[in-house]
């Protein structure tokens, strides 16, 4: 390494920087090699069917586009949501706070499960739907219900810490000035929300794109229909396709850099406006 | 989401209602909350009621019956074996990254708290995937482990280096933006007045950042406890041997014990609700603490 010599103050960076790479790259970083390793064993033409066939395409236009939608209304209802938590008083406000987590502690098994159970034709909202004619337990809208539920916290506590510190003088400045208090919250609450929103909408996106646990309950499970990406990499596995599995992996890993790339720009903008808004 | 942001807001909400400059007009105000509270109650409050209330169904007898069935408690102890190694191995990784990186400078930090995030980005079925692909018998190490004996993938091994993969961040992620936050004055004073370097942990940082860690703690175990696509790839489902709870719950769920699946399933329930309250305890203490001219 090139890094200049300079004398460290505190010890211990040998050994705790050691076994932070070891650590890592023997429990994520070489496993997650092994995908990329395994799916070179594929030449370029076989891959591209494996990843190209139909029911696949069907699957990533699913799980991409549920993704993106749920993690769109996220940003609608969120919004709201935190927004009625920081400036608003209202009964059962420090409940409703605390279980916002809910997404992050449940286990996604018990999520899909529960939802099906709220949405089912016989279940608490299911029995109130069908009859309108929307059947979301076992059809893609029931995909788009289980990637909301594990998207809410994302946009919430995102948007939340930021609400809370901004400062109320920008907003009395625009008052004092002559602007209503809706020209207040669009031109000038509102865009300085703008990354966290943003931030919060590519981590709920992140998420939803690889989610399983929640989904396959609720989802039915048709190929073309409501078949999602990492069911897919579920059943090839199951029948011994482990190239074919490998190669659908390799693409979702590759997507998932991509966003990963994206949120650190995003919450590097957010940090940057933040700092501004306190200037 | 760490604790030094998520302070008690509901202290703090006085200060934009009782501002004219930052108060919406009553009906708007309500239909906010009304808009907020809908979405909350549909897509969270509703499922977890819909848990209990499908464990209950055909009462506390079968109920009990359920969580006590040997498969069950088999599926227990599994859990909490994997959690139990999970959940100290990240503890000791999150203390050692955050030392590395909040107390140190070095070159590539930024591109390591990025992989250190990783496996949040990645599906869980891929967790479970790419150690099939290193220990499974067509994997790197497959024959090898064969020809010893050895049994990773489809057994309890398999599973819990499952559980460590999507819980590696968890305790990292809390405590470096709260070691960074803190700097290290206090640490090379300790260093200077003639602490050991351990000494300079153990009684400096450690008692700083003990929120945060706990914080961590406290997710990383839910998550570890509540695994189920990295599992559920590397378990190969065998009833009594290598099943933990959330796989028994499906079990039971598509074999229509649908009360059975929702009564082990109360119990993850549970757990994510301790979980919560002992998280929502820490962030008081933790506000209280970090601003004690406004606690209550």
């Amino acid at each position: 390494m090139a890094t200049p010599r300079r004398h460290r103050v505190l010890p211990g960076f040998g050994l705790s920087l050691g076994l932070t790479i070891s650590y890592l790259s023997l429990i994520v970083l070489i496993p997650l090699a092994a995908v990329f390793a395994k799916s070179a064993e594929l030449d370029p033409a076989q891959f591209w069917h494996v990843v190209t066939t139909p029911r696949v395409v069907a699957s990533y236009r699913l799980s991409f586009g549920a993704a993106l939608l749920a993690a769109f209304i996220n940003v609608v209802f969120g919004l709201p949501l935190a927004w009625a938590l920081v400036r608003y008083d209202f009964p059962g406000k420090r409940i409703v706070d605390a279980l916002v987590d809910l997404p992050f502690a449940l286990p996604t098994a018990v999520a899909g499960i529960a939802l099906t159970a709220v949405y089912a034709g016989n279940g608490w909202l299911g029995q109130y739907l069908e009859p309108l004619g929307i059947t979301v337990a076992y059809t893609p809208l029931g995909v788009l219900v289980a990637l909301i539920f594990i998207g809410v916290p994302f946009v919430v506590r995102t948007v939340q810490p930021v609400l809370e510190d901004l400062d109320i003088e920008f907003e009395e400045a625009a008052a004092s000035l002559g602007a209503t208090r809706t020209q207040t919250i669009r031109r000038v609450v509102l865009p300085m929300l703008t990354p966290a929103l943003l931030t919060g909408f590519a981590l709920a996106f992140a998420r939803a794109v690889g989610e399983y646990g929640s989904v396959i309950f609720i989802a039915g499970n048709l190929p073309m229909v409501s078949e999602i990406t990492p069911l897919i990499i579920i059943t090839k596995l199951e029948q011994y396709d482990y190239a074919g599995a490998t190669a659908v992996a390799a693409v979702m890993l590759v997507v998932s850099f991509v966003l990963l790339l994206v949120i650190n720009v995003l919450q590097a903008w957010m940090m940057r406006s933040n700092d501004k808004a306190h200037a | 989401m760490s604790t030094a942001s998520s302070t008690a807001p509901w202290n703090r909400s006085a200060r934009f209602t009782s501002n004219p400059a930052a108060r919406e007009p009553g009906a708007i105000r309500w239909l906010v909350i009304g808009v907020a509270l809908t979405f909350f109650a549909v897509f969270l409050l509703l499922p977890l009621l819909a848990v209990f209330a499908e464990a209950l169904r055909k009462g506390w007898a079968a109920y009990l019956a359920a969580i006590s069935a040997p498969d069950a408690l088999s599926a227990m102890r599994l859990t909490l074996l994997a959690a139990a190694v999970a959940v100290p191995l990240n503890l000791v990784f999150g203390i050692a990254a955050a030392w590395a990186i909040a107390k140190h400078d070095f070159r590539g930090k930024n591109v390591l708290i990025t992989l250190i995030d990783l496996p949040f980005s990645v599906s869980p079925v891929i967790a479970g995937l790419c150690y099939v692909l290193v220990f499974g018998a067509q994997g790197w190490f497959g024959p090898w482990l064969a020809a010893h004996g050895i049994k990773i993938v489809f057994a309890v091994p398999g599973i819990i280096l499952a559980t460590i993969f999507v819980t590696v961040p968890f305790i990292a992620r809390e405590l470096i933006p709260l070691m960074q936050a803190q700097g290290r004055d206090e640490e090379e004073a300790a260093l200077v007045l003639g602490a050991s370097g351990w000494q300079t942990f153990a009684r400096v940082t450690l008692p700083n950042v003990k929120w945060g860690l706990l914080y961590g703690v406290i997710l990383c175990n839910a998550r570890a406890m509540g695994e189920f696509g990295a599992v559920s790839v590397v378990s190969g489902h065998i009833r009594g041997q290598t099943n933990t709870m959330p796989l028994q719950v499906e079990i039971l769920y598509n074999e229509y014990s649908f009360a059975a699946a929702f009564a082990v399933a109360s119990l993850l329930a549970l757990l994510a609700l301790v979980t919560l309250v002992v998280k929502t305890i820490i962030e008081w203490r933790a506000g209280a603490e970090l601003r004690p001219d406004e606690a209550p």
